[in-house]
């Protein structure tokens, strides 16, 4: 055998299957029974608006790093998301040219301008729902249902009239196209959850203090249909399940993601009961996601065989040393 | 009840059927030996023979230099060649002792017949310091230093690792299929150093085989258990077996015997047996020859020194080009440049590979906090190698990064296929040297 010289790398020598590309395709499939209810419920418009907008949002990232020079990275599949999640955060009646120009912000400015994946800190498909909200409200919060326009279950809530849960369970009332469905929501958040994409820690921290503000903090305290109404009502499962989540706009560290989805849930309940609007996961969220740099510098996870430093700090490690020194 | 474990970790593909059911060969060499002066952590050796001087299998030909330092054998007779620096598989050329086999294999006459019952722990652990054991599991580290704590009576449990959660070694599963009471006999030993320890031998669950025997063969021993393991990789790495057994943490400034824990792979307590019941310098070592890429794969008992090369034409050289050769294991093995270097005390394996993962592109980190739930030390990895790379050293050592048990648990799991665990190692020397010059 001749001398010829083999790869050498540092250790370990061999990856996992997980790649980037996989958990986006995991992200969705699992939104597609949540599309496709969506698109059941709303009609073919709704398919409109899902194409639309993960067309231009993969457009606009290809065109994007075309003009910068950069490597392309349409298929790590994440603007094909960013693009459904943002097309499902949509009422059905939105004017397609106005679902173009929020794929563009979400994209453009909210992701690439930052650096590209990973580096936003916004999750890109809310950031431009909020940024639609504020440009084109009235469009924005005008659903129609069975070609009747009405305002959601939860501002009827909020008015002080009631809502048939079973209803707001299964999702057959007007709303966003993907938020309206529990059931086809949950099934997808299974998938993630089996898939280990995500764990249960924001989603349920955030959806217990939430309801918990709700005992707390409302008049609706022990209410529990009118609970279950609030948790099945607007983008809060969506949101818990699909947006909350986002790795890149989400504390690392574990006990990080606890206080993550507490502040979410705290932030939600504020929105909602006392603000204007009925609705505020949204903005829940995005305010969430400014927090988490300053969530993971407070959450440092103590190494394995340091928590003893934990209740008395380096102070009590430096005392003990100099102890040993002496003896 | 459920099996011990840690928290983290992961499961790559095990791979050890490949060579699980062959049994042990002893190999030959026919070629010289190359015999680095340095196997071990600590001062290297200094050699005691000359150019042209004949040794025997077993003779001293290089002593240890200091405490941690260990004594080097000949593992062959022959006549020295020449004493030169060689490649070693880390690719750092290395002092070393070149013997011209002549296949006798003559050795040197035993003339210490006392048994292990008269002698005093002392005297033990002189003979095990001759004999120049060194942990055989990949570290390397002289075993003499770690049987002698400062305070023998506070260690309460000697643990022999038998957990071998590298994928794809079996060197040590043979070893104790084949000679489970030389491991037993070894650990007695270990044991009668100690006047308060009880021994554990501590077994993955994939080799329930082995549990099973060990089991048969202590019954009811008062002093000896056998515990099983969750198969997890790193699950032999020290301070996450230390977990798993008796809940105690080590951490990186801290050695298993502050908890009261001695842990020595089975190899090496094998070769404690050799040294002080049959007076034997550690001349042997078990190599597993395996991968997707070798025609034959088998565990050789093979005289250290032995070049790779000549143990991979034994078994029928490579089926196709090799994209890869690794001595050791995949999690933590080196990649060689070529084959031509010698086998070492902490060689477990010869692992050849028809591709080569780590030629794959890396992409962006997106924060999926993997790498975080898969560290066994709790460390967040991606910060970290963030902090490296942008040479943020007071952010790296707040962040715990002297920790860093190098297991590669995160770049193995990386979806953006970051080699987090190289980045991360490299800032951990570059902090420790930077240390010690102060």
């Amino acid at each position: 055998m001749d001398k010829k010289i083999m790869n050498v790398s540092s250790n370990p020598h061999v990856r996992s299957e997980v790649s980037t590309q996989g958990i986006m395709f995991d992200v969705l499939i699992a939104l597609v029974p949540a599309a496709f209810f969506g698109v059941f419920n709303f009609g073919l418009r709704a398919l409109l608006l899902i194409a639309t907008c993960m067309i231009t949002c993969i457009l606009s990232e290809f065109v994007f790093e075309r003009l910068t020079k950069r490597k392309n990275t349409i298929f790590d599949l994440s603007a094909a998301v960013t693009g459904l999640l943002l097309a499902l955060n949509l009422p059905a009646e939105f004017p397609v040219w106005m679902a173009v120009i929020g794929s563009v912000f979400a994209i453009i400015v909210v992701k690439q301008l930052f650096g590209g994946i990973g580096q936003n800190f916004m999750n890109p498909a809310l950031a431009a729902r909020c940024f639609l909200l504020l440009s084109f409200g009235t469009r924005m919060t005008t659903f129609v249902y069975d070609g009747v326009t009405s305002a959601t279950p939860l501002a009827v809530i909020k008015n002080g009239g009631t809502y048939e849960l079973k209803a707001m369970f299964l999702g057959t009332t007007g709303g966003t196209i993907g938020e309206t469905c529990v059931p086809a929501i949950l099934a997808g958040a299974l998938f993630l959850l089996f898939r280990r994409v995500i764990s249960l820690r924001i989603p349920l921290t955030y959806i217990i203090t939430f309801v918990v503000f709700i005992v707390l903090f409302t008049d609706i305290k022990f209410d529990y249909v009118t609970i279950a109404c609030e948790l099945c009502g607007g983008g809060l499962m969506l949101g818990a399940f699909f947006m909350a989540t986002d790795y890149v706009t989400s504390p690392i560290t574990p006990a990080g993601k606890i206080w993550y989805g507490i502040i979410l849930g705290l932030l939600t309940g504020l929105f909602r009961f006392y603000g204007p609007n009925a609705e505020g996961v949204s903005y829940a969220i995005i305010i969430g996601n400014l927090l988490v740099p300053i969530i993971e510098k407070f959450t440092v996870p103590y190494a394995f065989g340091r928590e003893k430093e934990r209740f008395f700090g380096r102070l009590f490690a430096k005392r003990k040393k100099d102890k040993e020194v002496k003896a | 009840m459920p099996l011990l474990t840690f928290k983290g970790g992961i499961h790559p593909e095990e791979g050890k059927e490949i060579s699980k059911h062959k049994a042990i060969v002893k190999y030959k060499p026919s070629g010289d030996i190359v015999l680095p002066v340095s196997q071990h952590i600590g001062a290297p050796a200094t050699p005691v023979v000359n150019v042209g001087d004949r040794v025997l299998r077993g003779q001293l030909i290089a002593s240890a230099n200091g405490f941690v330092s260990a004594n080097i054998h000949s593992s062959v007779s022959g006549i020295v060649k020449a004493i030169e620096p060689r490649k070693t598989f880390t690719g750092a050329m290395v002092e070393s002792i070149i013997i011209e086999n002549d296949q006798e294999y003559e050795e040197v006459p035993v003339t210490d017949f006392r048994k292990p019952e008269e002698m005093t722990a002392e005297e033990k652990i002189e003979l095990i310091k001759n004999a120049g054991v060194v942990g055989m599991g990949g570290a390397c580290f002289p075993t003499h230093v770690k049987l002698s704590p400062k305070n023998p009576e506070k260690i309460e449990y000697v643990i022999v690792n038998g957990s071998e959660c590298e994928p794809y070694l079996t060197s040590d599963y043979r070893r104790m299929v084949e000679n489970p009471e030389l491991v037993i006999e070894g650990l007695r030993i270990m044991l009668s150093l100690f006047p308060n320890a009880k021994g554990i031998i501590a077994i993955e669950d994939n080799k329930h085989d082995v549990v099973y025997k060990f089991h048969k063969l202590l019954k009811k021993d008062p002093l000896i258990s056998v515990k099983e393991l969750y198969t997890k990789y790193p699950q032999g790495g020290e301070r996450q077996l230390i977990y798993a057994l008796t809940k105690k943490k080590v951490n990186s400034s801290m050695l298993p015997a502050d908890v009261g824990c001695i842990v020595d792979n089975v190899d090496t307590v094998v070769a404690i047996y050799d040294a002080v019941v049959n007076k034997k310098p550690l001349t042997n070592r078990i190599v597993t020859v395996t991968g997707d890429n070798v025609y034959s794969p088998y565990n050789y008992n093979v005289p250290i020194g032995t070049l790779y090369i000549d143990l991979i034409q034994e078994s029928g050289s490579f089926i196709n080009e090799p994209k890869k050769v690794i001595s050791g294991g995949p999690m933590m093995g080196f990649a060689m440049e070529d084959c031509y270097v010698p086998i070492q005390k902490g060689s477990s394996a010869i692992l050849a590979m028809s591709k080569d993962d780590a030629t794959c592109e890396e992409t962006e980190c997106i924060n999926c906090g993997k790498c975080v739930s898969a560290c066994p030390e709790r460390l967040l990895p991606t910060l970290l190698a963030k902090a490296a790379s942008n040479h943020e050293t007071n952010k790296f050592v707040k962040l715990n990064g002297l920790e860093c048990i190098e297991c590669g648990c995160c770049t193995y799991i990386c979806p953006a296929k970051k080699n987090l665990a190289q980045t991360i190692k490299t800032k951990k020397k570059e902090v420790i040297a930077s240390r010690r010059k102060k």
